[in-house]
């Protein structure tokens, strides 16, 4: 089968205090090939953890991840993964950048080219490919980062927080081009954020985490993402449903933010 | 200390003079001269290229003053030169007294004029002459022909005032000591000029610039002397990098490599490669291979740990993405490592080779046929100080040089320098 399984993750590793952190308790989850997902949740609830075994950078102490009917076990190239910032290559111009994964599997140059060509045309960079990336401003270099990794034409797109270091406009601008991209290329997303809007308006289901331990406490089917290719995302968040579910999961993560800090004032 | 308060008067005049005159001038209007905080604000703090050039200019005006040298119009008191006469007063065995006149001649050391003539005069004192070299002095025996045939004569006075021995007393252009013995010491005025075997004037040290570049010195040119030390720099050097580079990398990358050359490193980093040069010396001998042993060490440490700081320096974030993007273990290192390392190695290039210059020329000032140091060296043994000055100022140019290279080098091969 096609699509992603995660099979009962649970994540504990050793602190050199002698302790030991919980970072992910029996998280499972199968998500289908096509799909977007976000994942949100307070800080520590494992978020970023559960992307890096994805990913293959960390192995788990028990569970599995499942692609494409193999169980991961490092990083390749059928899960691509976009980052916050600061994984560009500034060596290499634009085009250099995000034909990168093409030419180290050794794709001829007219190939590479085209593919190049064709991502920078949709991310809007046609006229930028022969700057370098330090010319670019941080909006411009997620484009590129995200042309990047759709280059090598993954199954499963990793996004860690990709727009979080972007201001307000150009956050929402780069919502709608994430969306444009998944209906167009069909792949597979995994987004984590820090946003509750940016959660709704990106995820077909969205995955709210909670901490200590990291686990999922609650999956939410999202009409919201399917809304919003192709339209005027400010019009999607004027929905009064998604108000609702807005001030619901905002609700839901200030309790645990505050139990979290009722839990350490204990602890004291 | 006068040379010094000179020197911050005209640090102060040149600031107060360049800055009146670019009041007066139009301003342009670019981002920093707008801003208003600028003391703090280290990006606002740009050298100022006046400064710079006035900086140089006073060096030589300085130089040249202190020198006497043509090139420069103003000249501090220079030492006296020519004919000055004091006089004396002797007592004879008898008690009288009697005046007499010492005519002294000041010449350039090195020339060997005649004694002035003068009038033997009256009474039992008679008139002497001298002949002494400016900057020295001299015993001038003045009483030796006074009085009768064995008569005691002694001298108690000079220019009117008394004088004993080991006193001093002020004369004409210059001062007069009386020795242990009764004779008097003649000093003349040296003023505030350095002496040429102290601090040659700028042009004696291009003349011999010229001289040494087209004769040569000491059995070779002055290119094959400079040659010769770029050259040991630059095969000592390449074989530092060569060898501390790829060893910086494996640090870098291994935890084993780390901790088997941890300590070695950190040990060796310390210690001045002078420190060496005894130990080198008597392994790899006084020639050729003893100097670039001497600084293929000087450049290895530098290069291991800027290579291993290269390799440390990389953001894991483009490590996994490289990974994700399917690279393999020796392409992340081709294409991501050795780029992202490449800065740090630049700047411990820079360094290293400014260190082994450094040391060239102390290499060379202990054991060697040819090299800068060894031109420098020589000439002090011969007192020829234009050459010594010369030489330093040929290294410091070769020295300067080499950093503009590599930093112009360093802005061509990693323009995203500081830019990530």
């Amino acid at each position: 089968m096609s699509g992603l399984e995660i099979k009962h993750l649970s994540m504990r590793f050793d602190l050199p205090n002698g302790s030991w952190v919980q970072a992910l308790h029996d998280v499972s989850l199968s998500i289908a090939e096509g799909e977007i997902i976000s994942v949100l949740g307070p800080s520590g609830c494992g978020k970023t953890t559960l992307l890096n075994i994805v990913a293959g950078f960390l192995a788990p102490t028990s569970g599995s991840v499942e692609i494409n009917g193999h169980t991961v076990r490092g990083p390749a190239a059928e899960r691509g993964m976009v980052f916050q910032k600061g994984a560009l290559f500034e060596w290499m111009n634009v085009r250099e950048n995000v034909d990168f994964g093409p030419r180290m599997k050794g794709m001829p140059r007219a190939e590479r080219d085209r593919i190049s060509d064709h991502l920078l045309e949709i991310v809007g960079l046609r006229d930028f490919k022969d700057k370098a990336v330090y010319e670019l401003s941080g909006g411009m270099q997620q484009r590129v980062a995200l042309a990047r990794c759709l280059a090598n034409d993954p199954d499963v797109i990793l996004m860690d927080e990709p727009l979080g270091a972007l201001d307000a406009l150009t956050r929402e601008k780069m919502q709608g081009l994430v969306l444009k991209l998944w209906k167009e290329t069909g792949k597979t997303v995994i987004l984590i954020t820090h946003s509750v809007e940016e959660a709704l308006l990106l995820g077909e289901r969205l995955i709210v985490m909670a901490p200590r331990p990291g686990r999922i406490h609650e999956i939410y089917n999202l009409p919201f993402a399917d809304a919003g290719v192709g339209a005027d995302l400010r019009e999607v968040k004027k929905d009064p449903a998604f108000g609702e579910k807005r001030e619901e999961i905002l609700g839901m993560i200030w309790e645990m933010e505050e139990e979290i800090m009722g839990r350490a004032e204990a602890a004291e | 200390m006068t040379l010094l308060l000179f020197y911050a008067a005209l640090f102060a005049l040149s600031f107060a003079v360049v800055y009146a005159a670019r009041r007066l001038a139009t301003q342009r209007q670019d981002f920093t001269s707008l801003k208003t905080v600028t003391f703090g604000d280290e990006s606002a703090v740009r050298p100022d290229r006046a400064a710079s050039i006035i900086s140089v200019i006073a060096i030589f005006l300085i130089w040249g003053a202190f020198t006497g040298s043509r090139l420069v119009p103003v000249h501090v008191p220079g030492p006296f030169q020519g004919l000055t006469e004091f006089t004396y007063t002797a007592e004879n065995e008898a008690g009288e007294q009697d005046t007499a006149i010492v005519r002294v001649l000041v010449h350039e050391v090195g020339r060997d004029p005649d004694p002035p003539e003068i009038e033997p005069g009256d009474g039992f004192a008679r008139n002497d002459t001298a002949v002494v070299g400016m900057w020295r002095s001299e015993l001038i025996r003045a009483q030796a022909n006074d009085g009768g045939e064995d008569e005691e004569v002694r001298i108690v006075a000079v220019a009117g005032q008394p004088i004993e021995p080991d006193r001093t007393v002020e004369v004409p252009n210059g001062t007069v000591t009386m020795s242990g013995r009764g004779s008097l010491n003649f000093a003349p005025a040296t003023g505030m000029q350095m002496e040429p075997i102290w601090l040659p004037a700028p042009e004696t040290v291009v003349a011999r610039f010229f001289e040494i570049a087209s004769n040569g010195y000491q059995n070779f040119t002055l290119w094959q002397h400079l040659g010769w030390s770029l050259l040991r720099v630059v095969v000592g050097f390449l074989l530092g990098a060569a060898v501390g580079i790829p060893l910086g990398y494996a640090m870098g990358l291994s935890g084993w490599f780390r901790g088997w050359f941890d300590p070695i490193v950190e040990f060796m980093r310390p210690v001045p490669p002078l420190a060496l040069i005894p130990l080198v010396i008597i392994w790899f001998g006084i020639w050729e291979t003893g100097k670039i042993v001497l600084l293929f060490l000087a450049a290895l440490w530098i290069m291991i740990i800027s290579a291993r700081a290269g390799v440390s320096g990389v953001n894991i974030t483009k490590i996994h993405a490289a990974y994700s993007l399917g690279a393999s273990k020796w392409q992340i290192m081709r294409h991501v490592i050795v780029p992202n390392s490449l800065p740090e190695i630049f700047t411990g290039a820079r360094v290293a080779m400014g260190v082994c210059w450094g040391t060239v020329v102390a290499a060379e000032l202990v054991a060697a046929q040819k090299g800068a140091g060894m031109m420098i060296i020589a000439a002090s043994k011969f007192q020829l100080t234009d050459i010594v000055i010369l030489g330093i100022v040929l290294i410091g140019i070769i020295g300067y040089s080499i950093d503009i290279l590599m930093r112009r080098a360093e802005a061509w091969l990693v323009p995203w320098k500081g830019r990530a």
